[in-house]
């Protein structure tokens, strides 16, 4: 980079390679390629905060999963009598065994944990709306596909809780009228949870890793039509709103990825267990239900939401709704503001939406009876409230605070007010 | 970074050393568990030695052991057979070794039944098996001649029969491993 400032034409940051490189380059275009996509050549708003960070740390989050995936596949056994020894066997005998499953495991949970600070970061700031419908389509049907495979994942130790967790959500599926005895009959593949439904989790399991990363590959291509978002939710309107993705973004994900992995080690090797069930410690044993059968606390929410109708079939249904009502909310949401810093009204039904989604988490984590019931039916309730009623009619009664100019000026004006209140 | 003037570089200097040589630390420190769970497991490790009762092979017959997944050809031998051995001239050999360096009692031969060539399983120890020109062993895949010491004789081997480490526990117990 030459000076301090760069002048608005200097942005163009085509690589111009040579010797070796530039052998390679001229075949194929590989390093442009990737210069375009994370590099010099990205423009990005110079205004992103650490909530955008989430989007590359989810990136790193899959790798992590696939890696120790593979070689956690490597050592297990899918079958009905091998599966919990196996594992135990990685635990024990496998060398460094234990620390591929931990961040496996661990690795999950954060996993779910960047990708709803993501989602949520989503919520708040607008990011689903126009012209971005369908890179927030992608980014939930990710989820979809993290929420199967994060499940089938779950039942491979064949523990009580998997054994446990694997009957009570294959059995959903004979809430279906009609067909759903027969459909139940076909995923067990028997009469019972059993071998056949392992080796397909465990085939499915593996698979779908790898649909998830081609699918997030689509969702960076269609992040970069349109480019990012930022906290003020107005468009990029010229050169003096971005930056260069590298270095500027690269440092910035960098440092959140270097706080993600302590976060990550800290469970690994101190808490390895906090998270998970000990009953999932129990082998599988198809005679017994455990007292008290709770899904990982990702899932929490979503189960809460499932138990809160007294009826098979509807309760199903809410479970479904919970997730495909996010598909309509660029469309439920009324307002032509993105960012909820502009939208007095949205931006405090955000926060109670999000305390409601803890509330729910809660419930979930609660045993179904007494006042939990009520609480779980109310907090549900509220979940589609906001977004089926809330969302719509707000976006047309709130009067939206103005929007600045552009990113440029926003930022200069917010640096003079910092500058001003040190003065 | 053309934009830093000389002499002003050192403090930048130092902190791009200590973060690329702290990631290059922490890589390596990655990379290591993904290698070494390709190593064998302590399970495995603790299946590495085996006993083996050795009083029922009568002269002239063998027995087969899996030690460490592969054959262990166990051969009490006929004293023509050690004859046989002794005689050959170890200067002449492929991979010279004499017999007594390889039996620790003339009578019993112990070596790993894995053909040095690429890993067949060599014929002869059935009664009924080729035993190859020099009254050993005798590798079908590509056609390679041991004699009774398991000394590679003829064909495109490389190197005699591998002999494990093994002791005897008692005259008629053996440990390999």
């Amino acid at each position: 980079m030459s000076g301090g400032h760069e002048s608005n034409d200097d942005l163009h940051h085509e690589l111009k390679l040579r010797g070796v490189l530039g052998w390679i380059e001229y075949r194929l275009p590989i390093f442009n390629w990737i210069n375009n996509a994370v590099g010099t050549n990205y423009p990005t708003p110079k205004n992103l905060n650490y909530f955008w960070n989430f989007g590359a740390l989810a990136g790193v989050a899959l790798v992590i999963q696939i890696l120790t995936g593979i070689v956690l596949a490597s050592h297990y056994v899918p079958t009905v009598d091998g599966a919990f020894a196996s594992v135990e066997r990685i635990m024990r005998d496998v060398n460094y065994g234990w620390l591929f499953r931990y961040v496996h495991a661990n690795g999950a949970s954060l996993f779910f944990a960047i990708v709803y600070v993501h989602l949520f970061r989503n919520l708040y700031y607008g990011s689903y709306k126009y012209p971005r419908e369908l890179l927030w389509w992608l980014g939930l049907i990710i989820l979809l596909l993290m929420i199967i495979t994060a499940f089938m994942g779950y039942v491979l130790p064949w523990g009580q809780m998997s054994y446990w967790g694997a009957t009570v959500i294959t059995n959903l599926f004979g809430a279906i009228p009609i067909i759903g005895d027969e459909l139940v009959l076909w995923l067990w593949g028997g009469y019972s949870v059993g071998e056949a439904l392992l080796r397909g989790f465990y085939s499915l399991h593996y698979l779908l890793a790898f649909v998830i990363a081609a699918l997030a590959v689509v969702h960076i291509w269609a992040l970069h039509v349109h480019r990012s978002n930022n906290p003020l939710g107005i468009d990029i309107k010229g050169p003096q709103d971005v930056l260069p993705f590298h270095p500027y973004f690269t440092v910035k994900d960098l440092f959140g990825g270097s706080i993600y992995l302590i976060i990550l080690a800290a469970l690994v090797f101190y808490m390895p267990n906090a998270l998970g069930e000990a009953d999932n410690y129990i082998p599988a044993n198809p005679l017994q239900t455990p007292a008290h059968i709770v899904p990982e606390w990702y899932l929490l929410p979503f189960y809460a939401i499932l138990r809160a109708i007294p009826d098979k079939l509807g309760g199903v249904i809410a479970l479904a709704a919970a997730l495909l009502v996010l598909f309509a909310v660029p469309w439920l949401d009324t307002s032509k503001v993105r960012s909820a810093r502009f939208r007095p009204i949205y931006k405090q039904l955000f926060w109670v939406l999000v305390a409601d989604v803890f509330v729910l988490g809660w419930i979930g984590a609660s045993p179904a009876e007494g006042i939990y019931i009520t609480i779980g039916q109310l907090a549900s309730a509220y979940y589609f409230l906001h977004f089926l009623v809330l969302l719509p009619v707000v976006g047309k009664l709130e009067s939206p605070r103005p929007l600045p100019d552009s990113i440029a000026t926003a930022v200069l004006e917010a640096n003079r007010a910092r500058a001003g209140g040190r003065r | 970074m053309t934009t830093e003037p000389k002499g002003d570089g050192s403090r930048r200097d130092f902190l791009y050393i200590a973060t690329g040589g702290f990631a290059t630390v922490g890589a390596g420190t990655a990379v290591w568990p993904f290698i070494d769970q390709m190593n064998p497991a302590a399970d495995v490790l603790a299946l590495s030695s085996l006993e083996v009762d050795i009083s029922g092979i009568p002269e002239g017959h063998s027995l087969t052991v899996k030690w460490r997944g592969k054959p262990v050809f166990i051969r009490h031998r006929t004293a023509v057979e050690i004859q046989e051995a002794r005689a050959a001239s170890v200067a002449d050999l492929r991979d010279p070794v004499r017999d007594q360096d390889r039996a620790q009692k003339p009578e019993w031969l112990i070596v790993v039944g894995i053909c040095t060539h690429l890993g067949c399983i060599p014929l002869g120890q059935k009664d009924t098996d080729p035993k190859g020109d020099f009254g050993g062993f005798f590798c079908p895949c590509h056609g390679s001649h041991y004699d009774t010491a398991a000394r590679v004789r003829k064909g495109p081997a490389p190197r005699n029969l591998e002999v494990p480490d093994y002791e005897f526990l008692t005259p008629t117990l053996i440990k390999i491993g």
